[in-house]
């Protein structure tokens, strides 16, 4: 099932001032596959996912597109080109209501020159309908975001993402605020986002989010990648070393140890 | 009810009942002062509900309600104008100046404060969103400089801290007529300025509710960030708010010196505010992303009733502010248990 990779990312590189965010990474994500990127709080992976959506510019190394290396302008043009993003800390508007959100940027209008209108009616029925559609059931798309669940509200971001023609879906911990249950209700959304054929790109820092679903690990460390592995590759418990660094993580088990 | 309907019904919403359809609307709370207050003064007065009492307190809720209306958008765009107030002297001064001392004619004149008007607007914008200083400092910055402006030109040019004789000036009657003139109407004499405010009540709710930079206005006050991720032009929003508020104060600037056909040099100074607490009278939230124009609309209303109220009671104007301090206090206050209670209800 893997194909030509539809976004693909080599030896990039970004810096804040003196801080060396991100060195040397380089990944991709194929149609219908899940890329996971795993990493310890303040390993880069936000910055890498703000990278392949167009918020920041990479200050070294390639972005590819269907294989073509291309420069963003800015996250709209990656919106135009079919890369959706769903951010962790910013993913929607709290006071606005479910479908004024899910049509946010891309209101359908109606009507000529000064009476160019939002087709209110018509972005309500659609919110709904693609909401259902993907198995999201959401009580009254009038409700405002910020009285959704965690998860009810990463999901109707997917699905507004999906919505929208994306080809590929960047998910910036979708599930790290979530509880069990929830967690799995956003991982089935990726699972269907992938069947739908696009590409994702799922950021985490729990391994067991990441396993069941991902096609492809990438584990980052302190900016810079530890490695990348396919799926069957590596198993879990090696993932949960690999993020932590794994030395470190030795020491911590022979340091809680004593203390039993 | 048929079955199929029943079945179509999620049985998780508990039918949001009309009641509270209503009570989320953030003009509530100044619906419920607009009755208390006129209630109020109709029993302290009867003149206050005579045809010609309702004139009277029309009169100045008409061209605060423009302003009101105008700072209600930028204030749920997320931003503050302080320059709002003394940008309606300077637009004034300017069309009395050109018309008496430069021979424009009062069409041209006001048509060079609006572009004056559009220029600071468009300035206290881009500022903003260049800089990301806080609004209420940046639009300080040129409150002040206009302030300064407003009576060191006018004091240059006339030696005196005012300009007039507007009246004299060509075409001034046709603008005075669309502008300023007054409609006697079942014995009360009511201001075609109200009009105006209606309509830019009207023109301000439309797009609010069913454009899309309506809904780009909600969402950059709302998380200014996330909007600007799926691609919403904060920049171009926010600078067009600026300068819609710039051309509001223009509005009731030009109504202002038609009417009588001289300017202050310190015109407008100290209402800034005012327009403000009538558009958080209204609902809007000082964090940005809420608010409506219908309610800051109202907000004006309840001033110009207070303002007037106050008179026809008989009683000493210094009483005003007390009042709206405690009007102000009331309504927020209604405002924020209605909209906490709202949400919990809709979990
Ligand atoms: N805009 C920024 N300015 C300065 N430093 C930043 C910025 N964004 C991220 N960083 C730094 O880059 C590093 C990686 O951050 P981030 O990509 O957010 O990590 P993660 O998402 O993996 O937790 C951190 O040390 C963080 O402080
Ligand atoms: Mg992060």
């Amino acid at each position: 099932m893997s194909g030509a990779p539809l976004l693909a990312v080599r030896q990039v590189e970004k810096r804040f001032g003196s801080v060396l965010a991100l060195r040397g990474v380089s990944t991709s994500v194929a149609a219908g596959e899940v890329t996971c990127v795993l990493g310890d709080n303040g390993a880069g992976k936000s910055t890498l996912i703000k990278i392949l959506a167009g918020v920041h510019r990479p200050d070294a190394g390639e972005y590819l597109l269907d294989g073509e290396p291309v420069r963003l302008s800015g996250p709209r043009e990656a919106l135009d080109r079919g890369i959706a993003t769903v951010y962790q800390d910013l993913a929607m508007i709290p006071l606005m209501s479910v479908w004024r959100n899910f049509f946010l940027g891309s209101e359908p209008v109606r009507g000529r020159g000064p009476f160019r209108r939002f087709d209110v009616a018509a972005a309500r029925r659609t919110a709904r309908a693609e909401l259902a559609a993907m198995g999201i059931d959401i009580r009254d798309p009038d409700q405002p975001v910020g009285t959704l669940s965690g998860g009810e509200r990463q999901s109707v971001a997917i699905a507004r993402a999906v919505y929208f023609g994306a080809r590929v879906l960047i998910l910036d911990e979708p599930t790290s605020a979530l509880g069990v249950k929830q967690a799995g209700v956003v991982l089935r959304y990726i699972a269907r986002a992938r069947d739908r054929g696009l590409g994702v790109v799922f950021i985490t820092h729990n391994p067991h989010h990441a396993h069941p679903v991902g096609d492809r690990f990438l584990v980052l460390n302190r900016g810079a990648a530890v490695g990348e592995y396919a799926k069957g590759e590596v198993t879990r418990e090696e993932l949960t070393t690999l993020m932590a660094g794994g030395a470190e993580l030795d020491a911590l088990a022979r340091e809680l140890a004593r203390g039993e | 009810m048929t079955t199929a309907e029943a079945a179509r019904r999620d049985e998780r919403v508990a039918r949001v009942s009309p009641v509270r359809r209503v009570l989320v609307r953030p003009e509530l709370g100044s619906v419920v002062g607009a009755i208390v207050v006129f209630a109020f003064f109709a029993a302290q007065s009867p003149v206050f509900w005579s045809v010609s009492g309702v004139s009277n307190w029309l009169d100045p809720a008409s061209t605060l309600g423009i302003m009101a209306v105008a700072i209600a958008l930028l204030m749920i765009g997320g931003e503050f104008d302080l320059s709002a107030g003394v940008l309606t002297g300077s637009t004034g001064l300017i069309l009395v100046t050109l018309a008496t001392r430069y021979g424009l004619d009062v069409w041209s004149a006001m048509a060079a404060g609006l572009v004056f008007a559009l220029a600071v607007g468009f300035l206290n914008g881009l500022l903003v969103v260049r800089t990301r200083l806080p609004s209420f400092i940046v639009t300080l910055g040129t409150f002040l400089m206009l302030q300064g402006l407003n009576l060191g030109v006018t004091k240059l040019l006339t030696g005196t801290v005012q300009v007039g004789g507007l009246r004299q000036a060509p075409g001034y009657e046709g603008a005075r007529q669309v502008f300023a003139a007054s409609v006697p109407l079942a014995g009360g004499d009511f201001r075609v300025a109200i009009v105006w405010w209606l309509a830019v009540t009207a023109l301000a709710t439309w797009v609010l509710m069913r454009t899309r930079a309506g809904n780009w206005i909600f969402a950059v006050g709302g998380n200014e960030q996330a909007a600007r991720a799926v691609g919403v032009p904060a920049a171009r929003v926010k600078v067009g708010l600026f300068m819609t508020t710039a051309a509001a104060a223009w509005l009731v600037g030009t109504i202002t010196a038609l009417r009588f056909s001289s300017v202050q040099a310190n015109a407008g100074i100290g209402q800034e505010f005012t327009f403000i607490i009538a558009a958080v009278i209204g609902g809007c939230l000082l964090t940005g992303g809420y608010g409506s124009a219908i309610g800051a609309s109202i907000g004006a209303l309840i001033f110009g009733m207070a303002d007037k109220g106050i008179v026809f009671a008989g009683w000493d104007a210094d009483w005003f502010t007390f009042f709206l301090g405690a009007m102000l206090l009331l309504a927020t206050l209604t405002n924020s248990l209605v909209r906490r209670y709202a949400e919990e209800v809709r979990r």
